[in-house]
C-alpha cells in the first residue's frame, strides 16, 4: 500500500478515517455478507472499501484463470486407491472455454476414441471437471470424492473409473456417461465464482444422461465449499439422490428432494461417511 | 468517397441476415454462427442495412408471424398512424433525423408506437455511441405506481437486498443501507433464493411492512415466476409490482414457462389490487441480451434484436420498469468491457425510442474481461443518455447472485455528478426523514434516526 502525502494520513489508508463518514449502523454487519456500512469519502467508497473489494475480485479472477493441477489430483486419486482417466473438452484453451460453452460441453476426438476402448456398462460414473474455478476444485473434489466413492463401495454399486475433464462443462459429462454405459452420472465441477465465493464446487446428477439432454433433467448441489455447504452434508445428500434416481430410473425436475435430516445414505451411518472423508491423503 | 460507400448490386438477401451481419462484434453471435466473418464485411452490412425502407420490416418478418406470437404482436400492434411521419424514410434516414432538433422529445413520444423493435434495432446498429447516448437523452418516458419515475432531471434506484438464504434480518439490515444512501424510489426489490410460495409470501409481508411503517413513497416486488406472484396475489398477499423475465421470441419465452396470455393474466390480476397512488403502472420486467441464445430459441437472428423483440412485450402491458441485465450471462455472449457497455446503450436507446421506461443492470461476472472501471464508464455514460435507473447492491457485490452490478455509492456519484434527483415523491421523503438535505446532497446520519430501528421489528 503506498504511502500518502497528506500530513494526517501517512500511517496507513485505513486510517483516513478523518475524510470518512461513517454509518452508524455497522453493527447491522452481524446479519448479513453484504457489503453495508462501508461509509462515504463525500458520496464515493472509502480507500479501504475500494482495496478490499478488488483484492475480492482479483481472487475470483485468479480462480477463474488458475490452471487446473490435474496431476495433483491424479496422484491423490492414486493414493486413495480410486481409479481414474484423463480426458480433454472439445476446447483448445482457456479463452476458447469463455467463449464457446458448446465445445466444453463435448470431449476432444482423441478423448472420445480414448474412451471408447474402455470397459463399459456401470451403476455409476463420476466425472471431474475444472468448470470455472479449479480452486474450487483443488479444495473440494477430492475429500467429495473419496467420501461419495466410499459410500457407493459399502453399497456395492459397479463404478466406473473416476473421469479427470479439463476445461469442461458440465454437459460433459452426458458424453461420458453416454459412451461407458452409466446408469447415473455425477460431475463435480468448479461454479462461477462469486467475490465472497471464488471456491465453491458444483455436483450435477444425471440419470440415463446422452448427449443432449437438458438442465430440467439434472439434480445440483451448490455451494460446496468451506463456509457454504459441507463435503459431508454434500455427500450425504449426493448419495440420497443417487438412490432416488436408481429407485425411481430418472432425475431432474421429477426427483423431489424429500430428504430425512437423519437420512443414511445407503443405509450406512454417518460415523463411517466421515471417517471415509477424512482418511489421511 | 462515395464510389467506395456502393455496394454491388445484387438480389437483396433476407433482413434477419442482413441485421445480423450488420451487428457490432460480439461472442453471443459468433457463437450463434451469425456474426460476420471479417470487419469489412460488417461495415458492408450496415451500409447495405442504411438504404433498407422502413416498410419492408412490415413486410418481411424476420421470425415466421404463423410461428411465433411475438411476431404477431409487433405486426398486429403496430401503430400506422405513430408510423406514418416517417413511413418514406430508410433506415439511414431514420438515423440521420433523430439526431436533428425536428426529433423533439414531444415527435419521438408521438412516434415511439410506430416504431417496431426490428426498425430501432437496425437503427442502433448504424449509430455510433455519442449517437445512442443523443437520441436516448431526448426520449421520454414517464411512468407512475407509488411514485413517479423518470421526469427530467431525475435519476431512480432499485435497491437489491439480497441474502443467499432469505434472511429477515441481512435483507433489512442491506434495506436500511440502500435507504440511508438514498436508494429504492424506482423499486424495493428482492431475488429471492428460494421460489417457493410460503417464502415468496413472508417476503412480501416483510418488504410491505417497512414501507407501511416509514410511509416510503414507493414499491416492492419479490422477483418471482410470474406464476407464483398471481397465487400469491390470490393468497392476499401483499403485490405492488408484477415481475417477469421475458424474450423476444415465443419459444425463448416458453422456457421461461411463460406466454402473452399468462402475462395478460398476470397484469390484471396485479392491476385489480389497484395499490397504486399516484398511478397504476404495476409490471416490472427484465431482459438481457444473450437469453435466447441460451435457450436454443434465437432463429437465426443476432442477439441485439431478439432483445429489442423482448421490449414489444414489455410494451404490450404498461410496465412501470423495464430493467435490461446487461453483463450477467457471461462472456459467451458478451465478451469484455467494450461489448457490455456497446450493448447497455444500444439497449437503452432501442427501448427508450419504442417508449419504454428503461434502467440497465449495468453488470459483469467473474469470468468475463471486466471490471468496476468499465461499470463506472458505463454508468457515467448511461447517466448522460437519460437512463431511468439502475440496480444499487451493498458495495455492488451481490452475495446471492455471486455477480458485480452498482452500488448505493456509485447511484449517489452519478446524481452527483450530474446533479440528478430521486422521483420528486421520494425526494421528498428523503429530505423529511434526514437522508437528503434540501438540495438533495447526503446528510451524515444521526443515531437517533428513526430509520436505524428499520431492523429491529424482524426478530
Amino acid at each position: 500500500m503506498s504511502t500518502r502525502k497528506t500530513p494526517a494520513t501517512t500511517q496507513k489508508s485505513t486510517d483516513s478515517s478523518q475524510f470518512v463518514t461513517a454509518d452508524p449502523w455497522t453493527e447491522l454487519k452481524c446479519f448479513t455478507d453484504a457489503r453495508i456500512g462501508l461509509g462515504r469519502c463525500g458520496t464515493s467508497l472509502p480507500l479501504s472499501e475500494s482495496l478490499s473489494f478488488k483484492l475480492a475480485h482479483a481472487q475470483a479472477r485468479d480462480a477463474v484463470h488458475q490452471p487446473f493441477k490435474i496431476d495433483e489430483l491424479a496422484h491423490g486419486l492414486e493414493i486413495a486407491g480410486i481409479r481414474h482417466l484423463r480426458l480433454n473438452s472439445a476446447v483448445a484453451d482457456r479463452e476458447e472455454y469463455l467463449t464457446r460453452p458448446d465445445k466444453g460441453r463435448k470431449l476432444s476426438t482423441v478423448s472420445r476414441e480414448f474412451l471408447e476402448t474402455q470397459v463399459k456398462d456401470f451403476d455409476l460414473c463420476l466425472v471431474i471437471a475444472d468448470g470455472l474455478s479449479s480452486r474450487a476444485i483443488h479444495e473440494n473434489a477430492l475429500s467429495f470424492a473419496r467420501g461419495f466413492l466410499g459410500l457407493t463401495k459399502h453399497a456395492a454399486l459397479s463404478v466406473a473409473p473416476v473421469c479427470l475433464v479439463e476445461n469442461g462443462r458440465v454437459a460433459v459429462a452426458d458424453e461420458i456417461a453416454s459412451i461407458l454405459q452409466a446408469e447415473v452420472v455425477v460431475i463435480l465441477i468448479g461454479e462461477r465464482p462469486g467475490l465472497s465465493s471464488p471456491n465453491s464446487l458444483g455436483v450435477y446428477m444425471t440419470y440415463n444422461a446422452k448427449p443432449g439432454t437438458t438442465d430440467e433433467a439434472r439434480n445440483c448441489i451448490s455451494n460446496v465449499r468451506e463456509g457454504g455447504l459441507s463435503i459431508k452434508d454434500g455427500v450425504q445428500k449426493l448419495a440420497y439422490l443417487m438412490e432416488e434416481a436408481l429407485r425411481i430410473k430418472t432425475s431432474g425436475v421429477a426427483l423431489k428432494d424429500k430428504m430425512p435430516a437423519n437420512h443414511l445414505p445407503f443405509g450406512i451411518a454417518l460415523t463411517a461417511l466421515t471417517k471415509s472423508e477424512d482418511a489421511p491423503a | 468517397m462515395s464510389t467506395a460507400l456502393t455496394t454491388p448490386k445484387k438480389k437483396a438477401r433476407p433482413l434477419k441476415e442482413l441485421l445480423a451481419k450488420a451487428t457490432p462484434l460480439r461472442s453471443g453471435d459468433v457463437l450463434a454462427g451469425v456474426a460476420a466473418q471479417t470487419e469489412e464485411e460488417r461495415v458492408r452490412a450496415q451500409i447495405e442495412l442504411a438504404d433498407v425502407p422502413l416498410t419492408r420490416f412490415l413486410d418481411e418478418c424476420i421470425i415466421p408471424y404463423e410461428g411465433d406470437e411475438v411476431t404477431r404482436l409487433i405486426i398486429d400492434g403496430h401503430d400506422k398512424g405513430a408510423f406514418a411521419p416517417i413511413s418514406g424514410f430508410t433506415v439511414g434516414e431514420l438515423r440521420d433525423w433523430l439526431l436533428t432538433d425536428a426529433a423533439t422529445p414531444q415527435a419521438l413520444t408521438a412516434l415511439a408506437p410506430g416504431i417496431t423493435p426490428e426498425m430501432a434495432a437496425a437503427t442502433s446498429k448504424l449509430m455510433r455511441m455519442q449517437d445512442l447516448i443523443l437520441v436516448g437523452a431526448k426520449c421520454e418516458v414517464v411512468t407512475r405506481f407509488r411514485n413517479t419515475i423518470g421526469l427530467p432531471g431525475t435519476f431512480s434506484v432499485r435497491l437489491q437486498p439480497n441474502h443467499p438464504t432469505d434472511d429477515m434480518k441481512g435483507i433489512a439490515a442491506s434495506t436500511l443501507d440502500g435507504l440511508m444512501y438514498g436508494c429504492g424510489d424506482a423499486v424495493i426489490g428482492i431475488n429471492p433464493a428460494t421460489d417457493n410460495l410460503d417464502n415468496i409470501t413472508k417476503l412480501l409481508w416483510m418488504l410491505d411492512s417497512v414501507v407501511q411503517k416509514h410511509e416510503i413513497p414507493t414499491q416492492t416486488c419479490v422477483l418471482t415466476h410470474v406464476t407464483t406472484t398471481m397465487e400469491a396475489i390470490e393468497n392476499g398477499a401483499p403485490v405492488d409490482l408484477c415481475f417477469q423475465s421475458i424474450a423476444g421470441t415465443e419459444q425463448a419465452n416458453a422456457s421461461f414457462g411463460i406466454n402473452l396470455s399468462l402475462l395478460k393474466d398476470a397484469h390484471q390480476a396485479t392491476l385489480s389490487l389497484n395499490r397504486g397512488t399516484v398511478g397504476n403502472n404495476c409490471m416490472y420486467f427484465e431482459t438481457g441480451q444473450g437469453s435466447a441464445l441460451s435457450a436454443n430459441a434465437n432463429h437465426g437472428v443476432d442477439q441485439q434484436t431478439i432483445e429489442a423483440r423482448a421490449y414489444a412485450v414489455a410494451r404490450a402491458f404498461d410496465p412501470l420498469l423495464v430493467n435490461t441485465v446487461v453483463g450477467f450471462i457471461g462472456p459467451e455472449y458478451l465478451y469484455n468491457g467494450k461489448q457490455i457497455m456497446r450493448a447497455g446503450l444500444e439497449d437503452h436507446f432501442c427501448g427508450k425510442l419504442m417508449g419504454l421506461p428503461m434502467g440497465v443492470d449495468i453488470c459483469y461476472t467473474n469470468h468475463a474481461e471486466a471490471d468496476q472501471d468499465d461499470m463506472d464508464v458505463l454508468l457515467t455514460l448511461l447517466g448522460t443518455a437519460g437512463c431511468k435507473f439502475v440496480m444499487g447492491i451493498p458495495g455492488a457485490d451481490d452475495i446471492m447472485l455471486n455477480y458485480q452490478s452498482t452500488s448505493f455509492h456509485d447511484a449517489a456519484y452519478l446524481r452527483k455528478l450530474l446533479n440528478l434527483k430521486p422521483a420528486p415523491e421520494f425526494a421528498t421523503w428523503l429530505e423529511s426523514v434526514g437522508v437528503h438535505d434540501r438540495e438533495g446532497q447526503l446528510l451524515p446520519i444521526l443515531k437517533s434516526n428513526n430509520l436505524l430501528g428499520l431492523s429491529d421489528g424482524l426478530k
